[in-house]
């Protein structure tokens, strides 16, 4: 029993061998494993909150109050140019966890960069779209459809914007402090937050755009 | 890693979301996947993006064709990209986004469900604001 069990020492003196510990130690999740668990139930928490702004849109979408409906603001090739954006995103940031475990700078800081452009990108077209909207009087206070429209679609694109954020600290980091155990945590968590915010857009760019021109 | 006396592999301990298994999986590998995901959500969004203008379809099935696409796109970016898979080392992972997606349909579904309803038993607007003059 030398190699499978851990000996327990008790206050008595007395030693008990016990087999089980063997899997009660294999079972202890590494740091990287319980964070990146953690900001993953945080990031699934996040989207309950989303679900809930995607009800209200859909509740209160036919409430136009004689105003602009969807099918007569939007904008469909900007959508796409914003989904487009999103996609390529996705993959470059799936391109920088590569380099990031495979230590390529090259990869890495190539695939955040392309990731901060194609994201900063995407908030331009989106702020570009709204001021358009505000302009032509489609602002958030003309009705309910368009204040849950403005709710919906804004806090995704706040989001996108600390996403950046998070994205400069994170080339920041790398850069200071090398491809460390706990900045690669971080990194981790980036991509997640990153990745889970393309699954939000590919709701918004159904739900609102696509199903606002098709009804 | 096995056990000696049963042959059994044993347990060898959970995945963080997000992370592939590293052992023997080559960079090259990981690019592939992730362009075989941008690939698959690439072509659901042009379907996608089709068929909200086409006329060629039989018009009240493009809503429900959108959301399966839409649903379908969702599932190609939590495998290929966020590497949420149903292999047992990631069964946290996966009970964690079952809850989520439990909550998020009661939310969605249930709103759509009560509002519907509200909106069918109640007076129209119309009336109400001439009632209120």
């Amino acid at each position: 029993m030398s190699v499978a069990g851990t000996h327990f020492g008790f206050a008595d003196g007395a030693v008990a061998d016990v087999p089980v510990a063997v899997h009660a130690e294999r079972s202890v999740a590494s740091r990287r494993i319980v964070t990146a668990f953690g900001f993953w139930v945080f990031l699934l928490s996040d989207v309950v909150m989303f679900s809930a702004f995607f009800a209200t849109y859909v509740v209160l979408v036919d409430m136009t109050a004689d105003g602009p409906s969807g099918k007569d603001v939007f904008n469909l090739s900007t959508v796409a140019l914003e989904t487009g954006c999103l996609l390529l995103s996705s993959f470059s940031c799936g391109m920088a966890s590569l380099g990031a475990r495979a230590r390529s700078n090259f990869m890495y800081y190539g695939g955040m960069i392309a990731t901060f452009l194609l994201g900063a990108a995407f908030v331009l077209l989106e702020i570009r779209d709204f001021t358009g909207l505000v302009a032509q009087g489609a602002g958030p206070s003309r009705s309910a459809f368009l204040s849950a429209y403005f709710a919906l679609v804004g806090c995704h694109g706040l989001h996108v914007t600390m996403g950046l954020l998070f994205l400069l600290t994170m080339i920041a980091q790398v850069y200071a402090k090398g491809y460390r155990a706990d900045i690669l945590r971080r990194l981790l968590c980036f991509a997640l937050f990153w990745h889970t915010l393309d699954i939000i857009w590919v709701g918004i760019f159904t739900v609102v755009y696509l199903l606002g021109v098709a009804r | 890693m096995s056990d000696d006396e049963t042959g059994v592999p044993l347990y060898e301990g959970d995945i963080a979301p997000g992370d592939e298994r590293a052992d023997g999986t080559e960079i090259v590998e990981g690019i592939r996947g992730y362009l075989i995901g941008l690939g698959l959500s690439v072509a659901a969004t042009v379907v996608a993006f089709y068929l909200s203008g086409t006329s060629l379809v039989w018009q009240p099935s493009i809503p429900a064709a959108l959301i399966v696409l839409a649903i379908a796109q969702i599932g190609v970016h939590i495998v290929f990209f966020l590497h949420i898979t149903t292999r047992p080392d990631s069964i946290n992972n996966v009970m964690a986004l079952t809850f989520g997606v439990f909550i998020v349909f009661v939310l969605i579904v249930g709103s759509i469900w009560i509002m519907t309803h509200l909106n069918h038993n109640m007076i129209p607007m119309e009336r109400l604001m001439q009632m209120q003059r």
